[in-house]
C-alpha cells in the first residue's frame, strides 16, 4: 500500500506540471499586458514601468518566465490583488474553507440521496420506482444549478420566507443560535449543489450496481444462504463502489463549476464568488491563483479517489 | 452501426450510404424509448419555434416601453415584459437561436477535435497514443469553468476588436466550450479503433489492399459513429448549459444580446416582484437540456443493445 | 408402509423464461432423483437445460425473467417450490452445497478466500469470526491447498484457476451438506487440472459421505464418477440409467451419439476410426418442434417420431428412455 501511495504521489507531478503549462500558455498567449493599466496611467513614468517589468522578469525568455512563475505559484507567492491590495494567498486561504465546506456538505447530501435510491432502483430494474427515480435523475441533472438556485430562492425565501437567500459571513448570533443560523443559510446552497450531484450519482450507482448484480460471485453469495440484504450490501454494493469512486472523481471539475455558480447566486464568500468578482474587476493575480487552486483541488481529489480505489480493490494495491 | 450521420463534419462527408439494416434496427429500439420519442418531439417544437417563431411573433426584442415594465403574462405579452418593458417571448425566441447555435457549434468543435485526436491515437498507437491519452486525461482533470472564465477574461477584448462583439464572443465561447469537451469522444473513437482494427471486415479490407486513409474513412469511422452520436447529443446539452452559465455570471455575450442565461442574470435581482422574468427563460433552458438528454439516452439504448436491460 | 423419501426428488419440473422474443421453456417436465451418498450425472449439450435445472433446485435462477411453471422439488420429502426465501436460505450451503462452473468469477474479488468461506460458517453455524476462519483454514487443508493458515488471508486473484476451484469446493463443503450440486466444475480448467478436481470431488464424497449431482457435458467425466446418469436434450430427459447399463446399451439415439463422440485414445491410434459428431443443432426452445425433439437430427427418425412426444418409459430394469424405437436400438 505504501508503494502504491508513493507511486500515486509521483504520478501527480506530471499532472500538476501539465496543468501549470496549460495555465501559463493561456496567460502567455493572452493579448495585451497585465501592466497595461499602469501604462495608461500618466502618474507612472515609463522608466518606473520598465524597472517594474524587469524586476518582475516580464522581459525574460518564455521558459525562464514559466519556471519562475511555477516556483512562485508553488511557493504560494501569488502576488497582490489589484483591487484590494491584499496578498492573494491570504485572500484565498480566508475563503477556501467555506468552499470546501459547501462542496463537502453537498457531496455528503448527494451520496445520502444517491446511494439508497440508486441501489434500490438497481435491485428492482424497470419497476415503477426505478422509472420514477430515473426520470427524476434526468430532471435533476438537466436543471442547471443557476436555475435551481433561483427557483429555491423564489420558493423558500420569497414565498415561504423560511431561509435567508444571502449567505452572511458574520452572523450576529452566538452559541446554538449561531449553529442554527449557519445551518439555515447553508441549506439552499448545499441543496442546489447536492441535488445536482446526487442526480448524476443516482445513475452511476444504479448502473454500477446493475453491472455487479449479474456477476457470478453474487450467485455464489446467494448459494451460501446468507440473507439477501447481506448479499446486496456485502457482495454487490461493496464491489459497485469501486467504479463509482472513479466516476465521482471524474465529476470533480463539474462539481467545482457548480460550486462557483452556487456561491455566486447565494453570495457565499468562497473562492468561487471570489473568482467571479475578480473577473468582473479585472483582478488578474486573483483569477490566476484561484484557477490554479481549483486545478490543484481537482488533482487532490483525484489522488484521494485513487487511494480509495486502491483501498476498495485489493487487486490494485498488490499489482 | 454502419452508415452516415450528421454528427461530425469530417466523418459524414466520407461515410457510405446508410444500410437500412442496422439503422432501421437502431431506430426500432429508439422508438421503444417512450421518453426519448416524446423528447424528440419537444425538441423539434423548440427548434421550429426559435427558427420560425420570430417571423410569426414579430414583436421587437429591444423596444423599450417603460409604461409596460415588469408586467406578468398577458395577451399582449404572453410571457410578460422585463424592467425596460421589452417583450420576453420575442427575447426568449431570439435567445434560443443563440443557445442552440452555440450548442451545435460547440458540439461540432468537440466532435471534430475528438475524432481527430482519437483517430490519430488509435491509428498510430505506441508513443503517440500514450502522449495523446495523457493529454486527454489532463484535459479531463482541468477545472472547466474557472478556465473558461480565465480565457474569456483574457481574450475577449482582442477578439471582439477583430470580429465585433457578438461574433467575437460566439467564436470564443464555441471554441472554448468545444475545446473542453472533446475528451470523451477521443477516448471513444480510440477504443473503437482498437476493437475494430482486429475485426474481420477490416482485416479483409486490408488484405484487399485498401489504403490506410481509405480504411479509416470507409470502415472504421462510420462504425464508431453510433457511440459518437450519443456523445454528441450529450455535448450539445452540456454546451448549452455552459453558455448559459457564462451568460448567467454576466461574462458571456454582451448585455444587449438576450441569451437565456443573460435573461436569468438580469432577472435574478427582480425575483420578488417579477418571477416570470426568470422562470420562462429558465424553463426554456431546462426543457431543451432535458429533452436533449433523453434523446441521448434513447440513442444509447438504440446503439448499444448489450446495455443493461 | 410408505417408503422413506429420497434425498432429492425433482418431479416434472418446468422452468420458463420470458424473453423479448417470447417464452422459452428451458426445462420442460424434468424428473431426476438422487439418493443419499449417490453420484448422479446430468449430461447434455449446452443449452439443454441442465444448468437451469440445477440452479432451480436452490432457486438461484433470476426470477423474473425465470419462473417455476410447474412440478415439485422434494428435498427429503419436503417441496422446495413454495418455500419462502428464508426457508431456502436455511437449505442453501447448509444442506445443499453448490459448486459453480467458473472459478475465475465465482469468488468475490474484494474479500480474502478465508473471509468468503468463513461467511458461510458464521451464518449457518453461528461461529465467531476467529473460529470460522480457523474452520476455513481446515477446509482449505482438506481440499489440499498448501499453507492453509497463510492462504486464508489471500485474495482470489492470488490463486490459480485450479486452486480457486479447490477454494470453491471448500466453500461448498464447509457446512457439511448432504448434497453437493457441481455445475460443470471442470469445464473452465486445463485438462490436467480437470482430473485433479474430479479426483478431489470423488475423494470428498468418500470422506464426507454426501451425495453429488454432477452437471456435465463430457461423457468421459460421467464414466469416471457417476453411479447413475440422466441424459437431457432440449429441456427434457431423454434417457436415465445406471452408468454401466447406459454405456453398455444406450437406448436413445442421442445418448448413442454422445457416447460415439467420446475421444478414445486406445482406439484412435490403431483403428483410425473417425470421431463422430452429432449433426445439426439443438432446436429452439421458443417454439419446439412437435413430437420427439431430437427427430430432426436423428438417423433413425420415422414419421411416427414427429407425430407425438415419446414418453420416458422403462425399457429395461432401472433403465428409462424416451424413444419409440428404444427396443430396436438396443443392439
Amino acid at each position: 500500500m505504501t508503494s502504491y501511495l508513493i507511486r500515486r504521489l509521483l504520478l501527480m507531478i506530471p499532472s500538476i506540471l501539465g496543468i501549470s503549462v496549460v495555465l501559463f500558455t493561456v496567460l502567455a498567449m493572452a493579448p495585451g499586458d497585465p501592466f497595461e493599466e499602469l501604462a495608461t496611467n500618466p502618474a507612472v513614468p515609463p522608466e518606473v514601468r520598465a524597472n517594474l517589468r524587469a524586476s518582475l522578469g516580464l522581459d525574460d525568455p518564455i521558459h525562464i518566465r514559466y519556471v519562475n512563475w511555477l516556483f512562485a505559484m508553488l511557493k504560494g507567492d501569488w502576488g497582490f490583488s489589484f483591487v484590494s491590495r491584499i496578498p492573494v494567498d491570504d485572500l484565498i486561504l480566508q475563503r477556501l474553507p467555506v468552499t470546501i465546506a459547501v462542496i463537502g456538505a453537498s457531496q455528503v447530501l448527494a451520496l445520502l440521496v444517491a446511494l439508497p435510491v440508486g441501489i434500490y432502483a438497481a435491485t428492482r430494474p424497470y419497476s415503477i420506482f426505478d422509472q420514477i427515480a430515473n426520470t427524476l435523475a434526468f430532471v435533476g441533472f438537466s436543471l442547471p444549478t443557476f436555475f435551481t438556485g433561483l427557483l429555491l430562492i423564489l420558493l423558500f425565501s420569497i414565498h415561504l420566507d423560511w431561509f435567508p437567500f444571502v449567505y452572511r459571513t458574520q452572523l450576529d448570533s452566538t452559541g446554538w443560535q449561531w449553529w442554527w443560523d449557519q445551518f439555515r443559510q447553508s441549506i439552499m446552497p448545499v441543496t442546489v449543489l447536492g441535488l445536482f450531484q446526487g442526480a448524476a450519482l443516482v445513475r452511476f450507482v444504479r448502473s454500477a450496481v446493475l453491472d455487479v448484480i449479474r456477476l457470478d460471485h453474487v450467485t455464489t453469495a446467494r448459494a451460501k444462504g446468507i440473507p439477501e440484504r447481506a448479499v446486496i450490501t456485502r457482495h454487490v454494493v461493496r464491489n459497485a463502489m469501486i467504479p463509482v469512486v472513479t466516476l465521482v472523481a471524474l465529476q470533480m471539475p463539474i462539481i467545482f463549476g457548480g460550486a462557483i455558480v452556487t456561491e455566486q447566486i447565494f453570495r457565499v464568500p468562497g473562492i468561487g464568488s471570489l473568482l467571479i468578482s475578480a473577473v468582473l474587476s479585472n483582478d488578474t493575480p486573483v483569477i490566476m491563483a484561484v484557477t490554479f487552486v481549483f486545478a490543484c483541488l481537482v488533482i487532490l481529489f483525484n489522488l484521494i479517489a485513487d487511494l480509495l480505489y486502491g483501498w476498495l480493490d485489493p487487486r490494485i494495491s498488490y499489482r | 452501426m454502419a452508415g452516415s450521420t450528421p454528427a461530425s463534419a469530417t466523418a459524414s462527408a466520407a461515410a457510405e450510404r446508410p444500410q437500412p439494416g442496422p439503422w432501421g434496427e437502431a431506430w426500432r429500439r429508439f422508438r421503444k424509448h417512450r421518453l426519448a420519442m416524446a423528447s424528440l418531439c419537444v425538441l423539434g417544437v423548440l427548434v421550429l419555434a426559435v427558427l420560425i417563431g420570430p417571423f410569426i411573433w414579430t414583436a421587437p426584442i429591444d423596444e423599450i416601453d417603460f409604461s409596460k415594465r415588469l408586467q406578468g403574462p398577458s395577451w399582449e405579452h404572453p410571457l410578460g415584459t422585463d424592467d425596460l418593458g421589452q417583450d420576453l417571448l420575442a427575447r426568449i425566441l431570439y435567445g434560443g437561436r443563440i443557445s442552440l447555435a452555440v450548442g451545435f457549434a460547440a458540439m461540432s468543435v468537440a466532435i471534430l477535435v475528438g475524432v481527430i485526436v482519437g483517430a490519430i491515437a488509435g491509428m498510430a498507437g505506441g508513443r503517440v497514443d500514450a502522449a495523446l491519452m495523457w493529454l486527454t486525461d489532463l484535459f479531463l482533470s482541468l477545472p472547466e469553468l474557472p478556465l473558461l472564465l480565465l480565457i474569456i477574461y483574457l481574450f475577449r477584448d482582442s477578439l471582439v476588436g477583430v470580429v465585433g462583439p457578438e461574433m467575437g464572443v460566439f467564436i470564443l465561447i464555441v471554441l472554448i466550450i468545444g475545446g473542453f469537451r472533446w475528451m470523451p469522444v477521443a477516448r471513444l473513437v480510440r477504443a473503437q479503433f482498437f476493437s475494430l482494427r482486429e475485426k474481420e471486415f477490416v482485416e479483409a479490407a486490408r488484405a484487399l489492399g485498401a489504403t490506410r486513409t481509405r480504411m479509416v474513412m470507409v470502415h472504421i469511422l462510420p462504425n464508431s459513429l453510433g457511440p459518437v452520436l450519443v456523445a454528441a447529443t450529450i455535448d450539445i446539452a452540456a454546451a448549452i448549459i455552459a453558455e448559459s452559465t457564462l451568460s448567467f455570471l454576466g461574462l458571456g455575450f454582451p448585455p444587449d444580446i438576450p441569451t437565456w442565461g443573460r435573461l436569468l442574470f438580469d432577472a435574478k435581482d427582480n425575483l420578488d416582484f417579477a418571477p416570470h422574468w426568470a422562470i420562462f427563460p429558465g424553463l426554456a433552458i431546462f426543457l431543451t437540456v432535458l429533452s436533449i438528454n433523453f434523446v441521448g439516452d434513447g440513442l444509447r439504448d438504440a446503439f448499444d443493445p448489450r446495455r443493461v436491460k | 408402509m410408505t417408503p422413506a423419501p429420497r434425498l432429492l426428488e425433482i418431479e416434472n419440473l418446468q422452468v420458463h423464461f420470458s424473453t423479448d422474443d417470447g417464452m422459452v421453456r428451458a426445462v420442460d417436465g424434468v424428473s431426476i432423483g438422487v439418493d443419499a451418498g449417490e453420484t448422479v450425472c446430468v449430461v447434455g449439450e449446452s443449452g439443454c437445460g441442465k444448468t437451469v435445472t440445477a440452479m432451480t433446485v436452490l432457486k438461484l435462477i433470476a426470477m423474473p425473467p425465470g419462473r417455476i411453471a410447474g412440478g415439485r422439488i422434494l428435498w427429503q420429502g419436503r417441496d422446495l417450490v413454495p418455500l419462502p426465501p428464508e426457508g431456502m436460505r436455511a437449505i442453501r450451503s447448509k444442506e445443499i452445497g453448490y459448486i459453480f462452473q467458473e472459478p475465475m468469477t465465482s469468488l468475490n474479488p474484494v474479500y480474502t478466500v478465508g473471509e468468503q468461506i468463513a461467511e458461510t460458517l458464521r451464518h449457518h453455524e453461528g461461529l465467531s469470526r476467529r473460529a470460522a476462519l480457523e474452520r476455513a483454514a481446515e477446509m482449505l487443508r482438506l481440499v489440499h491447498i498448501p499453507n492453509p493458515h497463510k492462504r486464508i488471508h489471500d485474495y482470489p486473484h492470488q490463486f490459480s484457476g485450479g486452486m480457486r476451484q479447490r477454494v470453491v469446493i471448500a466453500m461448498a463443503l464447509a457446512c457439511n451438506p448432504k448434497l453437493v450440486i457441481a455445475d460443470e466444475p471442470t469445464t473452465a480448467l486445463d485438462v490436467t487440472i480437470q482430473a485433479q478436481i474430479l479426483d478431489l470431488l470423488n475423494e470428498m464424497k468418500e470422506r464426507l459421505g454426501m451425495a453429488v449431482l454432477l452437471i456435465t457435458h463430457a461423457m468421459g467425466v460421467v464414466a469416471e464418477t457417476a453411479q447413475r446418469v440422466v441424459v437431457m436434450y432440449a429441456g427434457k430427459v431423454v434417457e436415465e440409467a445406471p452408468v454401466r447399463s447406459l454405456f453398455a446399451a444406450p437406448r436413445h439415439p442421442y445418448t448413442q451419439g454422445l457416447i460415439r463422440s467420446i475421444p478414445r485414445l486406445d482406439l484412435a491410434a490403431t483403428e483410425h476410426k473417425r470421431l463422430e459428431a452429432i449433426p445439426g443443432t439443438v432446436p429452439s426452445l421458443l417454439n419446439p418442434p412437435p413430437g420427439c425433439r431430437f427427430a430432426a437430427r436423428c438417423r433413425h427418425a420415422t414419421p411416427e417420431c414427429t407425430a407425438a412426444e415419446p414418453p420416458l418409459r422403462e425399457v429395461a430394469p432401472g433403465h428409462k428412455a424416451a424413444c419409440i424405437h428404444a427396443e430396436s436400438l438396443a443392439a
